[in-house]
Order: C-alpha cells, then structure tokens, then sequence
C-alpha cells in the first residue's frame, strides 16, 4: 500500500507541473527577460508531459508566436489563427490561457502578423526548448516515439535529462521501451563526472548488451586508460566484450535468416525449373522471362485495382479501365494477383511446349538453345508492350516493416517469403505423391517407355507438367515484385541462380532442390557476412593473394564466385547432384 | 530412356579445300587492296575485319558444339580474356597521352593510383601480352575442363557450369576493384607495336594479320579432322560410352579441345581489340556465348565453312538490323534462331542438299517427257 501510494506521487510529480501550468510558464517565459531568465523558466518544463508543449515551443521557433503591446498594458505573447481577412488580421489566442484574446471592450481582438513581434530566440533558448521537446516524447503515449526520442538523449549524452530519465523508470510500462531507456540512462551516466556513477554505468551496459553504446564505451576505456584508471578502463573492457559478443550472436541470427530468406528465393525460382528439368531433360533458358510474366502479370492486375493502365505495344495504343478500388480492397490485389500470374505464366509454358519443345525432345542441347531464342523474343516483347524502364509494383502495407526479435531484424517481406516457400513446397509435395496427376508425373519422370507401354499419355503429362512448371515460375514472379524491381530483364538475374540449385539438387526429389536452395542460400550469406574478415589471412595466399584479398572486399561478388567454385568442386564429388534419378539407361 | 541422339549434321563438301583457298585469298588480298586503291572505305574494312575475329569465336564454339558434342557458353568468356590480355598491352602503349597525361591508365588514376599495380608492369612488353593472350585463357580452360571432365559432366550440365563461369567472370571484371577497368573497360588504344591505330596502313596491316590467322586456324582444324584425334572427337560427339569403352580415355581428349577451343577463341579476342577500340565486360557475358552459338547454328555446325559463313551473314544482319529496325532486331535473332533448330539444323551449308530432290522435281517437272 506504501509502494502503490508512492507510486503515484511519482506519477503525479511525473505527469503534473510542480506549480504552474505548462502554458502559463511558457507565457511567462515569452515576455521575461533577461535570456538566462527565460532559459530557467523553460527549464522548468522538462520531463512535462503536457500535450500543449509541442505545439507552442513549435511555434516559437519559427517566429509564429507574437508579442501583442496593448497600449498601457503588459505584454501578451498570443498565437494568431484562422483565416485573414481583408487587412490582413487573424484572430489571436493567448498563449497562457488558451483563451481568445479580447480588447477592453470585451470583443474578440483580431491582430496583423506582420503589425507584431515575433519572440525572439537565442541558439541557447533554441536548445533548450529542443531538450524539452525530447523529453516531451518521452512521455508521449506513442511507443515508437518514445523508443526514438531515447535512443537521440542517449547518443547526445546530456546530463541535464538525468533527472527527467530517472523518473520515467517507474513510470514507463512498455518493456522494449524500458530496456531503451536503460541503456540511455547509461549512456547519459557514462558522461558523468563522477566515477562511481560512470562504473556503474558500464555494468549496466555490460548487462544490457547494448549495441548502439560501442563508440561511447570505445571512448570511456580510451579516457580511462590516459588517465590511468585501470578499474574503470577493466570494467569497459569488460562491457565492451559483452556487446561484441551479443553482436555476433545478433550477426549470426541475421545471417541465419537472411540465408533462409535468400534460400526460399531460390527455391520458389527453381522449383518449376527443377519440375521440368527432371521429367523432361529440357533445361528451359526460357525460364526468367516466365517469371518475368509472373511479375508484369501482378504489375498489371495492381494498376487494374487501381486507376488502370495505358500500354502501347507495337505502337497500337491499349488502354485497360482500371476498378479504382480503395483501402482494403485495393490492398488485397496481391490475392489475386497470385492465381493470375500461376495461370498467364502457365498458359506462356503451354504454348512453348506445344509449339517448340515437343519437336525437340530427343535432343537436349538443341532445346536448351531454341528456348534461349524464345527468351529474347518474350523479352523484347515485353520490353516492348511494357517500356524497357522497370516499373512500380508497391507492396501491400501489411508487408512493410519489420519484426525484431533481441535485436535481429526480421523484414516482414521476408518473412512472407519463407513462408510461402514452405506453403508453394508443401503444395508441389502433394501434388505430386497425393494426387492421380502427380503419380503419372512421378511415372514419367522415373521411366518414361515404361510409363509409355502403361498406357500413360506421355506427350499430355509432358505438357501439364510444363504447365506446371512455369506456372510456379509465374508465382515466383509474383513474389519477386514484392521484394525488388520488375523489369524486363528481371528474370535474367535469377536463371543463373535457379539453373545451378537444379544443378546441385539433382532432379530425382523435391527434397534435394529444397536442400540445395537453402544450401546455396546459406553459404552465399555466410560468405558475404564473413568474407570481409577473412580477407587479410586471404592475402598469404602464394601469387594472387592480393587479387583474392581485394575479391574478398565486395563481399557480394566474392559470394557469388565461391558459391560457384564450391558447386564444381561438389559436383567432383556428385556429379549429378543430390539427389539423382537412378537408372540403368546408358547411352 | 533411349540415348538422346542429335540429328548428324551432313558431310561438309567435297570442295571445301577449294572454297577455303578462294576464301584466304579474297579476304587477305582483295579487301586491302580494295581499300588502299579507295574503293571501299575503312570503316568497311574495319568491319569485316570484326567479323573475321567473329568467325574466329564461332570456329572455336563449333570445335566443341560441332565437332565433340559439347555446347559450352563460355567461348565468350575466353574470347574477351584474349581481347583483355592484349589491351592491357594497348593501354600501357597509350602512355601519358590520356585524358590525365600521367603515365597510368586514366581509370586507375580515377580511381586515386598514382603508381601501375604490379600486375600490370610486364604487360608493357609485347611479348609478355602476346604470351598471356594463351596463357590465361589457356589455363583457365585447363583447370575446369579437367574438373568438368574428370567427374563426366556433359550435356546440359556442362552448358549451365560454363555458362556460370562466364557469369563469374563478368561478375569480376565488372568491379573497378578488379583494376582492370570496370564498367567502361579498356577503350582509346593509341598505338600497337608503334605503329598509330589511327593510321589506315595499321588497320589493312592488323586486317591482314587477322585473315592469315583465320586461314590458319582452318588449315589447322582440316588437319584434325583428318588425323586419329578427328576421329574420335566424332567418336565421342556420337556415342561417348561407346567410345570410352572402346578403351580412350575421352575426358583427355575433351580436355585437349576445349583448351584448343579456348585458345583459339583469345586469339580471336585478342585480335578484335584493336580494331574495334573497346574490350569491355558486357563482352563476357553468357549472352555473347548464345549469340555466337547462333551463328554456328545458323551458318551450319559440324563444318569448318558453316560457323565462319554464319558469324559473317548474321553480323551482317546484325549491322543493318539494329541500325534500320532497332525495335526489333531482338525478335529477329530470336525468331531466325528457332525457325533453324527448329526446321534447319544443318544451317545454311545443308540449304543446297536439301534443295537439291525439289531442284531435280521441279527439273522433271520442267522438262517434258520424251517417252
């Protein structure tokens, strides 16, 4: 009961003003004078959490609150509003109550702007009222505001906020907001003069493991050590190896999704390729620009949504009506986007395999080339139809954002991402071991004659499969436009990638194109996190150690030619991939 | 699954040796000369100088395609690491004649140099480029070639993993941080051997030099053919079970071609560089390998006349196309390239045979029956 009671003094004291009200103080501090006076008296409104602050220290700053000089009167410092009219003159309110400001007859005053004096302010005012409104945040009823106002007092490292900080710590109920404003406790205590306060602070940060006090605790053991302080210089070493060590935790994690996420990229690319890799033998070169349909096909269906869509293929002016559709219905195209671009990409596979790929199944290379042919026709045509620049695709807001889980970042695109890998990867699954197609598939996959002396219509099942195929490169596209650029070209940047999980995955099983797309994944992450720091032991390496060691700098480039070197030297060990269909064909 | 088997392409021409001869001398004696004598222009034979390096690229894709049943994308690749090798020598030759007047490439001292890196000290001998013009190719194509090959990687497969390589080696080229120029590549060559670029003589002389390359290098390809290696390179491209079976170890052989093939293509390479001014990376890509691919295609792979005839009549397309019809050249390439693996994969050499029974038809029909 004695807690609770003292728990709301604290609050009082916290919410309410010692004596004066906020607006009252800040009128008063308009007209006083000298400068140090009205610095004072705004000092007095740190840690208020009174809603009117904001505004009227706004409005000082930029000259909009006037000194109004009743002839014989005192000064009034009153905000003016509402429309001009004709001469110019506005209504006023007076700063300290609120109230309209009224002459001596009792009628409302209406003042001219350009008639007053603005009141004046000093860098050193300026200042202070920026210190008040930090710390007006921090009572403010927003979460994120407040996360942002303490994260700027902590790196500022201001002593003045101490007090104002200290009581927060009973008050503030949002734990992610309580471990922030523990750290900028600390990291304001960390300037301290006194070096008790400044130990204890470094213990606190110890515990916090906080990343963002790097810099301050490099400093502070800096100045430690200069003046001899070896107690102090210790604790920050010690504080210091904390943070390192939650940082690489934190930079694992991060590396650890990003490679999931990258992984599921991947897969949702290849999977179609590795479909009809596996059944038919055809590599489909042809493959990025279904996914490039994919893309275009949501581009298309979001303007329909939206206020339509003017195109001009071959010069022969189209324009599509679009439903102007609003909030969440405009939200939820991406719903139908999805099907759509299955079926437009599905439908391109169709045609491809009926009009090319069937008169060439017997000859791999040859397909391989005359799908590369189809590639540039499809690309030019939708460079044509669509304009050779890439064009917007805007994500649904639902997708923005992000999700952090002890300090790693999880984008919710990415997220998204993972999990419809797993959803499109549990479909395909039963398709094909669930169902009477995915059995035939699964027929003419392993033995094609026999499957043929069965009375399996293999040039249908060779067909659907294509359907299918391109049809999860249509998805793939849709995905693709939520998380990067939609082009022309977007699915050039892709087919290499998806060309090589089909590679090292092999063809026999779902399961090793998973595998090897979240392999692949993972060590094109892995390296581009940790290339960097290998790179100085990469430069004892005999003749090109130098080239190597500058390679290892654009880490990204560096993963992508490991990732390469790694697959030729796998495929030395398996040379038709994880998992190959086993036969005892030889030609 | 029955042995996926390509359609054999015909048997070249009974007078290949003589199309070959009045090709060398047509090309080494007529064009200069017709350019010294006025009649054509520089820019004409600076052209066709191109394509000769082109056909150069394409003879290189059909030793592989063509002739072992390899369909490998990274000619390009080799092809413009030739073409590097020999620029670094023409950039060393531009002195302090560049837009900085320092004695460094400008690129590097844009990108704050003061000094030449150290890789980059030998090349201003001659005979240094000339040697790593067959070395680094060279030995590239050695280390994958014994990798791919030792674990049988073939069809398909072998297609996408150079097809990669290519891509990596633009990845790396790309980079400024590669000090080899970046973007923007090598271009503004001054002098070769000292004698001025500019100089309409060095152009007829370096056009010369290319023909007599070119005809060597098909001298060289009709002395396989005919020797044992010929032989089992056909062997390997029809059934390579069989023939390695038969006792040959055919990753040696394929080794020994696709580093043949790489050479060839550098020199090809090396030789476009200064004649066309520029060597960059968008040169390195897989799509430059398809591109030359098709001109084998097209031309009629399997023949030493078919990929040369190929890599002149679709640069030549290519030359009007993309000046008349931009839009479209594009679905041209695509269009011309499907239509012939689709319906002509002898390529343009197989026209006559296959023309030949509807010639004799029409002749029967022509002709009125004496009976």
């Amino acid at each position: 009961m004695r807690s609770l009671l003292l728990l709301l003094a604290l609050c009082l004291g916290g919410a309410l003003p010692a004596a004066e009200e906020a607006r009252a103080l800040i009128a008063r501090a308009a007209v006083a004078k000298p400068e140090a006076a009205q610095a004072e008296l705004l000092r007095q409104l740190m840690g208020q959490a009174d809603p009117a602050i904001p505004p009227l220290l706004e409005a000082w700053r930029k000259d909009r609150l006037f000194l109004h000089e009743p002839a014989g009167g005192a000064v009034v410092p009153v905000l003016l509003e509402g429309p001009k009219d004709k001469d110019g003159a506005q209504a006023a309110r007076r700063v300290a109550d609120d109230r309209p400001l009224t002459d001596a007859q009792g009628a409302p005053a209406r003042l001219v702007a350009d008639d007053l004096n603005a009141a004046a302010h000093s860098a050193n005012l300026r200042r202070v009222m920026k210190a008040v409104l930090d710390l007006t945040h921090l009572s403010s009823p927003d979460a994120a505001k407040r996360l942002a106002s303490l994260a700027a007092i902590g790196q500022a490292q201001e002593l003045e906020k101490l007090p104002a900080l200290e009581r927060r710590l009973t008050l503030e109920p949002d734990p992610r907001v309580m471990k922030a404003l523990r750290e900028a406790l600390a990291l304001v205590r960390l300037g301290a003069p006194d070096r008790a306060v400044r130990l204890t602070a470094l213990r606190e940060l110890e515990d916090l493991q906080s990343l963002a006090s790097t810099d301050f605790i490099k400093l502070a053991e800096k100045k430690a050590i200069a003046v001899g302080d070896t107690g102090l210089a210790a604790a920050a070493h010690r504080a210091l190896q904390a943070v390192e060590r939650h940082r690489a935790v934190v930079d694992f994690g991060g590396t650890l999704f990003r490679s999931l996420s990258l992984g599921s990229i991947l897969l949702i690319v290849a999977l179609g390729l590795a479909i009809t890799f596996g059944l038919m033998g055809v590599i489909n070169m042809a493959h990025g620009e279904m996914i490039a349909i994919g893309a275009y096909t949501t581009y298309v269906v979001q303007n329909l949504f939206a206020s339509g869509l003017a195109l001009s293929p071959f010069g022969v002016s189209l324009s599509l009506p679009g439903l102007h559709a609003t909030g969440g219905w405009r939200e939820a195209y991406f719903l139908f986007a999805l099907p759509l671009s299955f079926l437009a990409a599905a439908g391109a596979g169709i045609l491809l395999e009926r009009g090319v790929i069937r008169f060439l199944y017997r000859r791999p290379l040859e397909s391989l080339l005359a799908t590369w042919g189809v590639s540039l026709i499809l690309q030019q045509l939708l460079r044509l139809t669509f304009g050779a620049n890439n064009v917007q695709v805007g994500s649904p807001a639902y997708l923005s954002g992000n999700w952090v889980v002890g300090d790693i970042l999880l984008g919710w695109n990415r997220v998204f991402v993972i999990g419809f890998a797993a959803v499109i990867v549990l479909g395909v699954w039963l398709l094909l071991t669930r169902t009477s197609v995915g059995l035939l598939i699964r027929a003419v996959t392993q033995n094609r004659s026999m499957a043929a002396c069965m009375g399996v219509r293999t040039e249908r099942v060779n067909t659907l499969t294509f359907a299918l195929g391109s049809g999860l490169a249509g998805l793939a596209g849709a995905f693709l436009s939520q998380i990067g650029n939609v082009g022309p070209s977007l699915g050039q940047s892709y087919v290499v990638d998806s060309f090589m999980v089909v590679v090292v995955g092999g063809v026999g099983d779902l399961v090793g194109t998973v595998l090897s797309g979240l392999g692949i994944g993972a060590f094109d992450q892995f390296v581009q996190q940790y290339s960097p720091s290998v790179a100085g032991a990469l430069a004892g390496v005999p003749g090109i150690g130098g080239f190597l060691q500058n390679l290892a700098q654009d880490s990204a480039v560096f993963g992508k030619i490991l990732v390469l070197c790694a697959i030729i030297l796998f495929l030395q060990w398996r040379p038709s991939g994880l998992f190959a269909a086993r036969s005892r064909n030889l030609d | 699954m029955a042995a996926p088997v390509d359609p054999l392409p015909p048997a070249p021409p009974s007078n290949a040796t003589a199309a070959t001869l009045a090709f060398a001398a047509c090309t080494m004696l007529f064009l200069p000369a017709l350019d010294a004598g006025g009649v054509i222009d520089h820019f004409t034979l600076n052209l066709w100088g191109k394509y000769l390096c082109f056909a150069l690229l394409a003879l290189s894709v059909d030793l592989l395609w063509g002739g072992t049943g390899l369909l490998s994308l990274g000619q390009a690749l080799f092809f413009a690491l030739g073409g590097y090798m020999h620029g670094m020598y023409l950039m060393r030759m531009i002195g302090d004649q560049g837009q900085y007047h320092k004695p460094i490439p400008d690129f590097l001292v844009f990108l704050g140099w003061t000094d030449l890196p150290a890789f980059w000290r030998p090349f201003e001998h001659f005979s240094f480029a000339l040697l790593m013009v067959f070395l680094l190719p060279g030995l590239l194509a050695f280390v994958f070639g014994w990798l791919a090959f030792r674990s049988r990687i073939k069809g398909v497969y072998f297609s996408i993993l150079t097809q990669a390589l290519t891509y990596a080696g633009a990845l790396i080229f790309f980079r400024n941080n590669t000090l080899m120029g970046g973007n923007n590549g090598f271009t503004d060559f001054k002098a070769e051997l000292g004698f001025a670029l500019r100089e309409p003589a060095t152009q007829r002389g370096l056009f010369v030099v290319t023909a007599a390359t070119l005809v060597g290098v098909i001298l060289l390809l009709r002395w396989l053919r005919g020797t044992k290696l010929g032989l089992v390179q056909r062997a390997i491209r029809d059934g390579e079970n069989r023939t390695l079976f038969s006792g040959y170890a055919t990753p040696a052989f394929k080794l020994f071609l696709f580093v043949l093939a790489a050479l060839i293509a550098a020199v090809g390479g090396a030789l476009y560089v200064p004649q066309v001014g520029i060597i960059n990376p968008s040169d390195m890509t897989p799509e430059k390998s398809l591109e030359a691919i098709v001109w084998v295609a097209v031309g009629g792979r399997g023949t030493i006349v078919g990929p040369i005839l190929g890599a002149v009549a679709v640069n030549l397309l290519k030359s009007y196309a993309t000046r008349a019809i931009p839009d479209l050249w594009l679905l041209l390439l695509g269009g011309l390239f499907l239509l012939v693996v689709l319906f002509l994969p002898g390529g343009l050499v197989s026209l006559p045979a296959r023309l030949r029974p509807l010639w004799a038809r029409f002749r029967a029909l022509a002709t009125p029956d004496p009976a």
